[in-house]
């Protein structure tokens, strides 16, 4: 028994090490260094509350938290709609195993070039003399360009859609496929509607995939900077977008609070999700 | 008999020893066998940070140049917390104010720098000519020296010890496209002319930023300034109040961070009017769509960046270092930045390095005899063309102010941020 006991602490070990010197370490230095005090030359070893007060008092950090919450679940739910119908099709309607996977690999094509080309690629697509605009114009739909199209709010959660739908796709894809299709076939004997088996049977049974889905795309638009900067063109901010500014400035410890706030804001939307849903079935 | 015998490898070496030291004259000082090894890790903008540069360091001084571009904010974080990762900050004069005194770099003994006396007195006495204003601001003179090698603060005057060996500057002002703002633009103040509405940019790297705002604001006649370089508080106010009201009147079409991003923004025609880069707009030019340095009745607002030497360089490294610094002055490279547009520290090698024709055009404000090339060989002017602005005295002349780091700069950075974020 306690040969076993060790055995397996010393399994675990290996991992915890490495979490405990690459995450632990870090965080843990992320929140001493909130409590830092600085000058415009270098960082002043101290305990005291100054950057959270300049943080936490100001209406425009509270603004922005909001603003990237709001990101977060207007992109959340863009995201789930598109890539629940997308996994559905996938999953349920396309027939035979090798037409399946070209359809997947299909939805992967936009990942097969980095983040920050698929977002400036939106630019000359979208600008004021870009081909939607001029697409538009010659269509004679409209004898004005439309300037929300580029660096708006509507950029931004356009461009975040397209960068993270496909994180949603895949979990939930996966859930579906292991549905057993006579649960599918009993619903319809026994005489419920498309709705209804969606409702009550796929739905309930998709719940580990949405989960982690909803982890995936919250999680990188809360943290996410460059997406808002480039698409925003610096028009509007996120909490990364004013972390990074920070740090630019070297302003550390400021970052340090913010970081700090925002990792509180993710662990209770994780616990949220969490506890909504048990992703451990899933594994 | 085999003593005396050459290997073929000896004879390429000396042959290349031979060349390396007849290309420039007078260098290389230190035995091009051993130099050869030196790498030297520069870190710096993409203003200076340009691979022809560093091919032409290997050409004549026989060592490696290993380039690291990003952008302006970036290079002052490194430089001050990760000062081991490179050897050579490019770096710009605002910047130095906030670097140097954390220790990461080493002073610049200028007995060893050859041409000392010939840089451009903006860098040695702080004016242009004895009769001309300093500029408000971080002006490289008052962040140029230092009394001794341990010291944290500046000089203020000139001394044995330079912070940075300066390279390269210029007078920066608004950059229009000629064929969409429909009328001339004279002043600062018509960045916020209603006509422009939507169609406007400023950059968002908040020490520059912040310059040009005041230099639109002070145009307007919104605010008055005691020291644009140095704000108090309530200036700071009401600069970003300023700023924020033409946000949330739809001014601004997009803010940029990047020299690329100046580019694209007007090259597209997403933006009209905004604040710009030298470079940027020879740029947008090369693209065959109009573009103007526009000079303005206010004056310019200037930059300048030089190479300091990180600490704990020494030894043949360090002897590298100072080959490399005086090889700047030399002629070569003052030439090749001068055909970007920008100006060279050592105005003499460099005019000798230009054609009479270039350095007319460049540096004199005379029509061009001939085409103008860029500095990779593409045609860029036709004859006949005037560069916008004059000539080297008539823009640097006309300097009001220098890009800054103020006392408030960590009460700057809040705002500036919440003027992003509004």
């Amino acid at each position: 028994m306690r040969r076993s006991a060790l055995f397996s602490w010393l399994q675990a070990a290996p991992l915890a090490l490495v979490l405990a010197i690459f995450l632990v370490v870090p965080m843990a230095m992320i929140v001493v260094v909130s409590f830092f005090d600085y000058s415009a030359f270098s960082l002043i070893p101290d305990f005291v509350f100054t950057n959270y007060r300049e943080a936490f008092g100001s209406a425009v950090t509270w603004r922005t938290f909001g603003k990237t919450l709001w990101y977060a679940g207007l992109v959340w739910a863009i995201t789930f709609a598109l890539g629940f119908w997308l996994a559905y099709y996938l999953a349920f309607i396309v027939r035979g195993e090798m037409t399946r996977m070209v359809l997947f690999v299909l939805c992967t094509v936009p990942f097969w070039t980095s983040n920050l080309i698929r977002m400036i690629a939106w630019v000359p697509f979208l600008g004021r003399n870009g081909l939607m605009n001029q697409a538009l114009i010659g269509a004679g739909l409209i004898d004005q360009p439309l300037e929300f199209l580029l660096f708006s709010d509507f950029a931004v959660v356009l461009a975040f859609v397209h960068l993270y739908t496909l994180f949603m796709v895949v979990p939930i894809f996966n859930t579906m496929m292991r549905i057993d299709r006579r649960l599918l076939e009993a619903a319809r004997d026994a005489g419920a509607s498309f709705w209804q088996t969606l409702w009550v049977v796929i739905l309930p049974l998709c719940k580990p995939g949405i989960g982690i889905g909803s982890i995936f795309v919250v999680v990188l638009v809360l943290g996410d900077f460059a997406t808002v900067r480039l698409m925003s063109g610096g028009q509007s901010a996120s909490v990364g977008l004013m972390i990074s500014n920070q740090i630019g400035l070297m302003q550390y410890p400021a970052a340090a609070a913010n970081a700090v706030g925002l990792l509180v804001m993710v662990l209770l939307l994780m616990a949220a999700i969490l506890r909504a849903i048990d992703i451990r079935k899933e594994l | 008999m085999s003593k005396t015998t050459l290997t073929r490898r000896g004879l390429l070496a000396l042959g290349g020893a031979a060349l390396g030291s007849g290309a420039v004259t007078g260098f290389p000082t230190i035995w091009a066998q051993n130099i050869k090894d030196v790498t030297l890790r520069q870190i710096g903008t993409g203003v200076s940070g340009l691979n022809p540069i560093a091919e032409q360091v290997k050409k004549d001084l026989g060592f490696t140049l290993q380039l690291t571009v990003t952008d302006t904010d970036a290079v002052a974080q490194r430089a001050a917390t990760q000062a081991r990762s490179f050897d050579i900050a490019d770096i710009e004069y605002f910047s130095i104010k906030k670097v140097y005194p954390t220790g990461a770099m080493q002073p610049i003994d200028t007995q060893r720098i050859k041409l000392m006396d010939k840089v451009v007195p903006i860098f040695t006495t702080g004016k242009l000519t004895p009769e001309s204003q300093m500029g408000q601001g971080t002006s490289p003179f008052s962040v140029g020296f230092v009394e001794s090698k341990d010291a944290k603060g500046f000089a203020g005057k000139r001394t044995e010890l330079m912070t940075l060996m300066p390279t390269v500057y210029n007078a920066d002002t608004l950059g229009i496209r000629p064929d969409l703002v429909g009328r001339p633009i004279t002043h600062w103040k018509d960045l916020m002319d209603p006509a422009f509405k939507g169609k406007a940019s400023i950059l968002n790297i908040p020490g520059i930023g912040i310059m040009d705002a005041a230099m639109v604001a002070e145009s307007a006649g919104a605010i008055q300034y005691g020291d644009k370089g140095n704000m108090t508080r309530e200036e700071i106010d009401k600069t970003i109040a300023f700023l924020i009201e033409a946000k949330r009147a739809g001014q601004f079409r997009a803010f940029w961070k990047s020299f690329d991003e100046s580019v694209n923004l007007m090259a597209s025609g997403e933006v009209v009017i905004q604040s710009m880069w030298s470079p940027a707009v020879a740029a947008v030019r090369s693209r065959g769509v109009q573009c103007v340095y526009q000079p303005l009745a206010e004056g310019y607002r200037a930059w300048g960046s030089g190479l300091g030497l990180m600490r704990h360089l020494t030894g043949l490294q360090l002897d590298a270092a100072y080959e490399y610094m005086n090889w700047y002055l030399s002629g070569w490279c003052g030439a090749f930045l001068n055909r970007q547009g920008y100006y060279s520290a050592v105005l003499e090698t460099a005019k000798a390095s230009m054609s009479e024709n270039e350095w007319g055009y460049w540096m004199e404000g005379k029509p061009a005899t001939a085409e103008i090339l860029s500095p990779d060989g593409k045609p860029m002017e036709k004859a006949g063309a005037v560069r916008d602005g004059g000539s080297f005295q008539e823009r640097m002349g006309k300097v009001v102010c220098w890009n800054s780091v103020m006392n408030e700069d960590r009460y700057l950075v809040t705002r500036w941020n919440e003027f992003i974020a509004a």
